[in-house]
């Protein structure tokens, strides 16, 4: 009785080409845009989170003045040697300090050239920053308490000044300084606001004090907390340290700012979170426009299909072997629609970020929820207007319009 | 003559059906009663929108009368739940209907079977006995025609076929020839005083031409929704 049952429900599938491709077409396009969107959405996620990572975790960014939009005073004094010596010394725990400040300049070498910016720091710079030396060396303590001209450079740098040379103890020429090239930094790739991260070119800061900026200020300290420590609680000494140091009265408000790249973090994957819920959206329309283009194709056969229930009810079918019969075709037909779809979107969305170079993550949930979204639109409207039919007297059901 | 002395097979008392509701009611049956034997062969005559159809498709338990009671056998099918109603049309009836209900698309063959398919029958055993009735009906070498690509003619002798294949108890058939020519319309009643006489079909069935109600036994004829007159067929219509 089953399998005849299943016998009816393929034949009629194939009798109705039509209508089963339309259907099954109406369930591939949700599922795959669903599943596609999200997938895309999530692999952007995770591509800022481990962007993130590389900027080191952890990571405190202290600057004068208040970020508070235009108008914020720059009037705020900079920061000090001694003030990193103090953090240094009464912050804790701490895995590195770098002191930085900056300039830009175009760098020349031979006839290429190219305008690059130029951080002055310590070597605490590179494991605060998470950076790797390619090849090369960091600087030696002679280079930072005598203000030399090297510099090491970022990938982006190299490509542009040496293109496939090696740049190790060649010379670079900012503006009128000459400045030897000590060592080279490993690529990093773009940032998740698209800025490139390799393009850059560090020397210590006594030179870019001395040669560049012309004064003692130190416009940023970046710090990173060691292990087990609590952005938390660093942000609070450093805080009460800097206020004691710049004599801040009870009353006034902070003239510096702390920033943790976990912050940044929450804002970066907010966004991203955000963009997804909107592809998410979309997905959805396309969702519910399959969903209902099979509520058309369903309704549209109404009649015809209430005629057929009821010419097999006048010939002796029973009603839950019709019922049996329709539901069958209905699951037959959703859950192909679902796994074509499920595979396309596999396919497109392993294309997609593939070729956007963003992770490929599959996310099971979502699958489901496409699939078991899409064949229950597919179901329902397959299997309820023979629900209706099926309770007719076959008479009425034959004489439907 | 045969109504007198056989037990009933169908026996219809005070049968009405009516439509519509308080203004719009109308009476299609006004109280029918009827009594029809094992083995008989019945035709019912009457002017078009006098209820025939209407009565057929109680007979056939494929629409309920609004009042009254309908014996089949004995069994009150008036009182019967709707499981029970397909199981009578599944093992026990065939019904041809006017309008011939083939389902589109679908094969001659195709159709034929699927009253064989709901009753279990072994498939090459449907395949076989599918494959006769159409032949009986004269329709062999269409098998694998769907209805859109067979003649109104053809079409109706496909519903015969499928009508006739399960050879049920009773067979009710709404204008069977209404749309074949003379000469198949002699055909196809003399294949059901065969099935009549040979199988012991008992047969209704509905007809506006008076030659081929005289190949039945008994004509009734019904006159807005009742009946108005019973006789026996063979008398009145072939003298000899
Ligand atoms: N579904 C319905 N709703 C309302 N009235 C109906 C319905 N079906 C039939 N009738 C009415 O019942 C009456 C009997 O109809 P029926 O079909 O039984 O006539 P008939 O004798 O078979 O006619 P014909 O010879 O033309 O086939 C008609 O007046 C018709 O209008
Ligand atoms: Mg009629």
């Amino acid at each position: 009785m089953f399998f005849n049952t299943v016998l009816l429900a393929l034949r009629d599938i194939r009798r109705n080409v039509m209508r089963s491709v339309l259907t099954i077409l109406g369930i591939i396009i949700g599922v795959a845009a669903v599943i596609t969107l999200v997938t895309i959405g999530n692999g952007s996620t995770a591509q800022i989170a481990n962007q993130i990572a590389s900027m080191g975790t952890n990571v405190i960014m202290v600057s004068p003045g208040q970020h508070r939009g235009p108008g914020s005073d720059d009037t705020a004094p900079s920061f000090t040697l001694q003030d990193v010596e103090a953090i240094r010394k009464e912050i804790s725990p701490l895995s590195g300090v770098a002191p930085t400040c900056s300039a830009s300049a175009t760098a020349v070498v031979g006839n290429r050239n190219w305008s690059s910016s130029i951080t002055g720091s310590s070597n605490d710079f590179f494991s605060v920053r998470n950076w790797i030396i390619e090849s090369g060396r960091i600087f030696e303590p002679i280079e930072q308490l005598a203000g030399r001209a090297v510099c090491i450079i970022g990938s982006t740098v190299q490509e542009n000044l040496f293109l496939k040379e090696d740049p190790i103890g060649r010379k670079i020429r900012l503006g009128k300084v000459s400045c030897q090239v000590v060592g080279l930094l490993k690529e990093k790739g773009q940032s998740s606001m698209g800025r490139d991260q390799d393009d850059l070119i560090i020397m210590p800061l006594l030179t870019v004090q001395r040669r560049f900026t012309g004064n003692r200020d130190v416009a940023m300290i970046q710090l990173a907390v060691a292990d087990g420590g609590s952005t938390e609680q660093v942000t609070k000494d450093l805080t009460e340290l800097l206020r004691k140091r710049r004599h801040l009265a009870e009353s006034e408000e902070d003239n510096f700012s702390i920033r943790d790249t976990k912050e940044l973090a929450a804002m970066l994957t907010g966004t991203t979170k955000t963009m997804t819920s909107l592809l998410g959206a979309v997905a959805a329309v396309s969702l519910l426009v399959g969903g209902i283009g099979i509520m058309n194709i369903m309704l549209v056969s109404v009649t015809e299909r209430t005629r057929e229930i009821g010419i097999r009810l006048a010939i002796g079918a029973f009603e839950h072997e019709v019922l049996l019969q329709f539901l069958t075709e209905s699951v037959v037909l959703s859950s192909l629609g679902g796994m074509i779809g499920i595979l396309i979107a596999l396919a497109s969305s392993f294309w997609i970020t593939k070729s956007m170079r963003i992770p490929f993550i599959i996310d099971l949930q979502i699958i489901c929820i496409a699939f078991i979204f899409s064949a229950a639109v597919g179901v329902i409207f397959g299997y309820f207007p023979a629900l209706k039919a099926a309770r007719l007297d076959p008479i009425d059901a034959l004489r439907h319009e | 003559m045969s109504k007198v002395t056989a037990a009933p097979l169908i026996h219809l008392r005070g049968i009405t059906k009516s439509y519509g509701l308080g203004q719009a009611l109308t009476y299609a049956l006004h109280g029918i009663d009827l009594d029809i034997a094992k083995g008989d062969f019945v035709s019912i005559m009457g002017p078009s929108g006098s209820g025939k159809s209407t009565c057929m498709n109680i007979l056939g338990c494929l629409d309920t009368a609004t009042s009254g009671q309908y014996f089949f056998s004995n069994l009150e099918v008036s009182r019967m739940d709707r499981k029970q109603l397909a199981s009578l049309r599944r093992y026990y009836l065939g019904f041809v209907f006017q309008g011939f209900n083939l389902l589109n698309r679908t094969s001659a063959l195709e159709n034929v079977e699927l009253p064989l398919m709901y009753r279990g029958t072994p498939a090459r055993q449907r395949r076989q006995l599918a494959r006769h009735a159409l032949r009986i009906v004269g329709l062999d070498g269409r098998e694998a025609h769907t209805p859109g690509e067979l003649s109104g003619g053809q079409q109706q002798r496909v519903a015969i076929a499928r009508a006739i294949v399960t050879s049920p108890a009773v067979l009710f058939a709404d204008e069977p020839t209404g749309n074949l020519d003379t000469a198949r319309s002699h055909e196809i009643m003399e294949l059901l005083v065969g099935l009549n006489q040979e199988k012991n079909i008992t047969i209704v069935m509905v007809t506006h031409e008076p030659e081929m109600a005289a190949y039945t036994n008994r004509i009734i004829r019904f006159v807005d929704g009742s009946v108005a007159e019973d006789a026996d067929g063979k008398n009145e219509h072939t003298p000899n």
